[in-house]
């Protein structure tokens, strides 16, 4: 058996590694312009449209295990190829501490089964050390951000309503769809309380953004990835028209192992490991972009050394894979008694929630905590999965009735009558970004590539517990005013209030974020590697803090702002 | 009962590859539409990697003839035919937890064990297993652990009578039949335009006027956006 390095004997003008929203909007515009593409992804090709790989419109009957999460940690049905475990792709922790880093290989990545919350940051997001002195403001603001939000929205679409709130921007938004049922009840309860709840903002096609793509028909699966390309996904709506121009090779099945240099500092190409027959690879381009998700992309560079860089490649400031942070997060079910033996009709709507919390106490100073959370909200009657039925008898005992119907007949009607009957609510929350929580290279251990991976350390501080505690209050407040029921127990201290561990929200960032010094930050405010001129990242990495906001929204603009800057450098010369 | 069988062999148009269905009308721009119904296949999408370890786990055998009887007759006592809807068993229920046991192995001491504790109580009680005592008599047990005292509820029977009631339970309602008696209504392209009105009446309930005049409008859905208008 040969190890000889293939290499490709084509000169590429850019190499992109990652097929999610950063690499996918970087190769849609970067082949539009005429520049010649290599875009590696480390899975397989996908198209939800693809019979052999659809999961849309199935029934749980066609699993024999009923969509059960066996295989992927959000069932059967789910459109994401990995999770937090993936086989042979270990990673490992320092000090105790728990970090889960949920991985999707695939041709458009985690974008495939995201839940299409696509919201702007705010003018606040980018600047809240200036207001509560935590972590460090963004080198860019708003004004910078919000032309290529704009163009986000036209391209990819969007839905929402105008609202003219301070932090929350409006954007160009397609018509939303109206409420369902539980929703209309949650927003009585949180109207009560004084906190708002509004449409929601989600990249799901009300109606067509152009020819390529369809409406939404509202089987509520857009973590399916949609047949119709009438939502998100990187592979559907960036990728799959950038191939179409003939400007893009992909490189699917390919593990990159390192950013290639020459003596002078600058980036050559990549070197990769194809997953069919094992072999390395090098590829050759003018310009590197890695959009491999922020954890990747700072293993990549830090398994990127040589002489000129013993740190890793673009670490001259020791801040790779440091001020790693996720959203926090915490959730509650709860039981609307009006809700049973509801009339039937189909509900299924979007995918995801018609109406949203965005957060509403900017203005307050007496929390314990500094930084927001928006809510997010779930029921009604949706389909039944592996699962459905587990809590009959939790509502038997909620609604005093338990001396009947544990089997027979009647618990068979029991399940009936709750049906629709449950939902539940989540807090999603900014996180205060710091240099102690980080991701380095575990020297001792490598994959089934042979490539060292990361150790992660991570904990929660005082500020995201209180958080917490404010969402278990905010949730059982707006239940007692809907006239629902919480179920189960408040979770307490104990618990950390419900605060899932970090990693569980998936919206890590952060690892190689952008600043005007390059002693303290990776990349410049066009995601430009400071120490590597012809280097980019484009995925959450370059994040300086996430704002209570899903990421993807602002990593597509970031990804636009920095491919036209790019541009711009390759036509003058400059890269 | 063969899963083949199980799996219902549908419909009008099949769909092949995101080819547009010929039906409907002739410009749609999406490849399904209100009223479709997909041909059903075997591979529900499944990755190699995926297929590989179902046809192992279908190729594996984990109850016994003996313990799949216990089995069948407790999932019918859980969800008996009644004049509205199918057994546990007519739904396929045992077969589902035979691959579930399978499939996520922490259920498969706590059932084994479980059915084990079953015969010795039947035994005890009424000096034989129990699928070979009488249906009232298999009652009396199961009352014993569907109802327990408060100072039993820990206690292993009524554990274990609790996982297989969930079992019996998410397996009936994720069969078919189970979809049916449930009256689900979804999973099928559709147009959503809220709650129907007379729901909406019911619960009190009425839709934001200014939300109405901004809410997706069904009768021009399939228009390509037009900005030119539109101010943010």
């Amino acid at each position: 058996m040969s190890f000889q390095i293939k290499k490709q004997p084509k000169q590429y003008d850019v190499c992109i590694v990652g097929s999610g929203a950063g690499g996918g909007m970087a190769a849609k515009l970067l082949a539009d312009a005429g520049f010649k593409i290599a875009l590696l992804e480390a899975g397989p090709d996908f198209d939800p449209a693809n019979n052999e790989q659809r999961t849309q419109l199935r029934w749980p009957w066609e699993s024999p295990r009923r969509g059960a999460g066996s295989t992927r940690p959000f069932g059967d049905f789910d459109m994401a190829y990995g999770g937090w475990e993936l086989e042979g792709e270990p990673y490992t922790q320092n000090n105790n501490t728990e970090f889960s880093w949920f991985r999707s290989r695939m041709l458009g990545g985690r974008t495939n089964h995201w839940g299409r919350i696509s919201l702007r940051f705010g003018p606040l997001d980018f600047k809240r050390k200036d207001f509560d002195g935590k972590g460090d403001n963004w080198p860019i603001g708003y004004e910078d951000v919000k032309p290529y939000y704009d163009k986000v929205d036209k391209l990819i679409g969007v839905f929402g309503t105008k609202e003219n709130l301070p932090n929350e921007p409006d954007g160009f938004f397609l018509p939303p769809p109206k409420p369902r049922l539980h929703e209309l009840y949650i927003k009585k309860g949180a109207t009560k309380a004084g906190i708002p709840m509004i449409p929601s903002r989600l990249s799901i096609l009300t109606k067509p953004v152009n020819k390529e793509r369809g409406a939404c028909f509202f089987c509520n699966q857009c973590s399916r990835s949609c047949m119709a390309y009438a939502d998100f996904s990187s592979s559907s709506v960036l990728v799959k028209p950038a191939t179409e121009t003939g400007n893009v090779d992909l490189y699917v099945n390919a593990m990159v192992r390192e950013v290639l240099t020459n003596g002078e500092g600058e980036a050559t190409g990549v070197s990769y490991i194809n997953k069919e027959d094992l072999k390395d690879y090098e590829i050759k381009a003018k310009v590197v972009i890695l959009a491999a998700s922020a954890c990747s992309s700072a293993r990549i560079l830090l398994n990127s050394k040589s002489s000129q860089h013993p740190n890793g490649l673009a670490n001259s400031s020791e801040v790779v894979g440091k001020y790693l942070h996720d959203s926090t997060g915490s959730s509650r079910g709860g039981f609307i008694p009006k809700l049973m033996d509801r009339e039937r009709y189909n509900e299924d709507g979007v995918g995801g929630m018609h109406l949203y919390t965005p957060w509403w106490l900017n203005d307050s100073k007496h929390l314990g905590f500094t930084r927001g959370y928006h809510i997010e909200y779930w029921g009604g009657m949706s389909m039944p999965a592996y699962g459905f039925g587990f809590n009959t008898q939790a509502l038997q005992e909620v609604i005093g009735d338990t001396s009947r119907n544990a089997y027979g007949t009647g618990l068979k009607r029991d399940v009936k009558k709750f049906y629709g009957a449950t939902f539940g609510m989540a807090g999603r929350g900014e996180s205060i970004p710091r240099k102690d929580n980080y991701c380095e290279i575990d020297v001792n251990t490598v994959d089934k590539f042979g490539i060292p991976v990361l150790k992660f350390n991570y904990n929660w501080s005082d500020e995201e517990i209180k958080q917490a505690a404010h969402m278990q209050d905010t949730f059982e407040e707006v239940m007692h005013n809907m006239g629902a029921i919480p179920l189960g127990d408040k979770p307490g201290k104990d618990s950390n209030y419900g605060l899932e561990k970090p990693g569980k929200i998936i919206h890590e960032v952060g690892t190689t974020r952008m600043g005007d010094d390059p002693g303290s930050s990776v990349v410049n405010k066009f995601n430009q590697a400071h120490d590597v001129p012809n280097l980019f990242i484009m995925d959450g990495g370059p994040f300086v803090s996430q704002a209570d906001k899903n990421p993807t929204w602002t990593i597509l603009a970031l990804a636009w702002r920095a491919t036209d800057y790019l541009i711009e450098e390759l036509k003058k010369g400059n890269v | 009962m063969d899963r083949r069988e199980s799996l219902r062999t549908l419909v009008m148009g099949g769909m092949a590859s995101g080819l547009f269905l010929t039906s409907c009308v002739s410009d749609k721009k999406s490849p399904v539409e209100e009223g479709d119904v997909l041909e059903e296949r075997e591979n529900y999408g499944r990755t190699p990697e995926e297929i590989e370890r179902d046809e192992e786990l279908m190729s594996e055998t984990f109850f016994t003839k003996e313990e799949m009887a216990m089995i069948a007759s407790l999932a019918d006592i859980i969800i008996p035919e009644d004049e509205e809807s199918v057994s546990a068993t007519e739904a396929g229920v045992p077969e589902f937890i035979e691959f579930i046991v399978k499939d996520i192995p922490e259920h498969q001491l706590p059932m084994r064990g479980g059915l084990m504790w079953l015969n010795r109580e039947s035994s005890k009680q009424f000096d034989r297993s129990f699928v070979e005592v009488s249906k009232e008599n298999q009652l009396k047990i199961i009352d014993q652990i569907a109802y327990p005292q408060d100072f039993e509820k820990t206690s292993p029977g009524p554990t274990f009578f609790r996982r297989i009631k969930n079992l019996v339970v998410t397996g009936y309602f994720t069969s078919e039949p189970g979809f049916k008696y449930l009256d689900y209504r979804g999973n099928t392209p559709n147009v959503w335009d809220g709650v129907p009105e007379h729901v909406l009446k019911k619960h009190g309930m009425q839709y934001d006027l200014d939300l109405l005049k901004h809410a997706m409008d069904p009768s021009t859905r399939n228009e390509v956006m037009n900005w030119d208008d539109y101010q943010v």
